[in-house]
């Protein structure tokens, strides 16, 4: 079904409103997107007709709650072209899955004098969790570096695994750089020398179409909110071998198959990673979202309007002199535009945009090694959805224009 | 002027403007117009905690009185912290303790802030505050 971009605005309310009497043009996309109309009434019919908690009543609300529930289990298993339901878990969040692996996978196969490799171009989310292992286990972390460009050294990767190294994890694309990275590479490398790779696909998986057999990675993670679900979902992706021989990471109701005080045990996947009480409001508004994700990466419109935008503002920002883009590898470039202006704050700047109706991300945007690595304090970062308009990247570099009048 | 009267002062340059972004441009000439703060002061010990961006005060006691020098690597920020120096330089520890810090909620300065900017303008006031405090 083709769509217009005018069409898939209308389905976000939130885009019609005004901030400060002006229309609200919200370029913070890669902090979280916004909600459509079908989640938020999803949501809605959930809290208000069908709420009952899942797994183990036996009565007709409980029933309806846990389809709804297991129902968007199949479908992450679809979207994802995952094997099996199985490796389907459901988190609170991208964070939530990967401190997940960091934890289980940690306990069962890192130990003192291992090593963990991750990249300079990380989320906080997809470092802290593996310094934390290291520093419990006495295991090394290891840093994979980026180019000029913003592109990450692959070429390094092969010398940095070694007899050791038990888990290789990167983002599919960097929250700062906007860059693709290019994950299939890194998974057959790494898989080369039995290392299996957790890819953390917070902005990835807004992006990218993800085939987790054909990538073959072993862990996917994400979060929903980033894909216009309700925020507090979240899905970690598991190869059926890892998540069976991975303790379980919380203990609780749900996760188990018979508890008592001599032992306990667990329940089969993906129960045993699902302790206490799940977001059964929230875990269905995946369906129609993904949906709506489907359909807009697909659709001519949206394409062309993406295309024109990437376009416009890629070029007026790497032509401007005042401008420093960062990632800036164009081939595998999203529009996801992350830079700096000589002489002035970004945070003056982003307060300046605020008060003009512009959202965006000012600081270090949860990467403060990357932000180290490229030596500066903070970014001002402008990230696009599908559902942003060629007229409002104008509008954008048009006030960017008289913002960096005012200070500079 | 007396402490009163420049913080009425303020109060009416403020009000001059009715859009946020020409409050800013305020601003903006208020830091840019901050007399030079020497790099050899920009120390931990003088930099306000609770800010995003880095402001460093700076005090000094001469005859009974509280001169205030800052800086801030952000314009806006600049200009907030020469705002409220430029009301509270030169008093007595007496008088800054004893103020009440209000006319900030009355030119709307903390409201139209982002909140991360807001906490920065509760600690610059605090710091202000504790400076008087410590000197009386």
């Amino acid at each position: 079904m083709a769509m217009s971009v005018s069409e898939i605005r209308k389905q976000f309310p939130i885009l019609s409103r005004t901030v400060y009497g002006k229309p609200l043009v919200y370029l913070d996309n890669a902090a979280t997107a916004q909600r459509p109309q079908a989640v938020a009434d999803l949501w809605q019919k959930l809290s208000l007709e069908e709420n009952a908690n899942i797994h183990r009543a036996v009565h007709h609300l409980a029933a309806q709650a846990t389809d709804a529930y297991e129902g968007a289990r199949d479908a992450v298993k679809e979207f994802l072209n995952a094997a099996s339901r199985e490796e389907i878990v459901f988190t609170s969040g991208a964070t939530a899955a990967i401190n997940l692996v960091a934890f289980s996978f940690g306990e069962a196969f890192v130990h003192e004098g291992d090593e963990v490799i991750v990249s300079t171009a990380e989320h906080h989310s997809n470092i802290v969790p593996w310094q934390m292992l290291c520093q419990r286990k006495k295991a090394e972390l290891k840093v994979l570096d980026i180019r000029e460009n913003g592109v990450l050294a692959v070429e390094d990767l092969e010398k940095m695994i070694s007899q050791r190294t038990k888990i290789v994890c990167i983002s599919h694309i960097s929250n700062v750089l906007g860059l693709v990275n290019p994950v299939r590479e890194i998974v057959q490398k790494s898989h080369e020398f039995g290392v299996p790779v957790l890819i953390d696909g917070a902005q990835g998986i807004v992006h990218e179409s993800v085939d987790v057999q054909a990538l073959d990675c072993d862990f996917y993670a994400f979060s929903g909110h980033k894909l216009y679900a309700a925020t507090g979902t979240g899905v970690l992706y598991g190869k059926k071998k890892w998540l069976d021989a991975m303790p379980p990471y919380m203990g609780g109701g749900e996760m188990i198959a018979t508890v008592s005080f001599n032992g306990t045990t667990y329940a089969p996947l993906p129960e045993k990673f699902e302790a206490g009480t799940q977001h059964f409001n929230g875990a269905p508004t995946l369906v129609p979202a993904m949906e709506l994700a489907s359909a807009m990466r697909t659709d001519k419109a949206v394409q062309q309007e993406q295309e024109a935008i990437f376009e416009y503002v890629y070029t007026k920002l790497m032509d401007d002199d005042r401008i420093v883009l960062y990632g800036t590898e164009k081939s595998a470039k999203i529009p996801l535009f992350s830079f700096a202006v000589k002489g002035a704050h970004h945070e003056d700047l982003a307060l300046i945009l605020d008060k003009m109706g512009i959202a965006l991300r000012s600081g270090q945007m949860c990467a403060e090694p990357l932000m180290d690595r490229l030596g500066v304090t903070g970014l001002l970062r402008a990230s696009f959805a599908p559902y942003n308009t060629l007229q409002e990247a104008e509008y954008f570099i048009q006030c960017l224009d008289k913002a960096i009048n005012m200070l500079v | 002027m007396s402490l009163e009267e420049k913080k009425q002062q303020i109060i009416d340059d403020f009000s001059l403007y009715e859009e946020w972004l020409d409050k800013y441009e305020y601003l903006i000439e208020l830091g840019k117009a901050l007399e030079p703060f020497p790099e050899e002061k920009k120390t931990e010990d003088r930099l306000i905690k609770g800010c995003q961006s880095r402001v460093w005060l700076d005090s000094e006691m001469q005859d009974g009185k509280i001169f205030f020098t800052a800086d801030s690597d952000a314009i806006i920020t600049k200009g907030i912290i020469s705002l409220l120096i430029s009301v509270y330089s030169g008093r007595t520890p007496e008088e800054i303790a004893a103020d009440d810090f209000g006319f900030v909620a009355e030119i709307g300065l903390k409201e139209n802030l982002s909140p991360t900017r807001a906490n920065g303008l509760v600690s610059m006031i605090e710091t202000i505050k504790k400076t008087a405090e410590n000197g009386r």
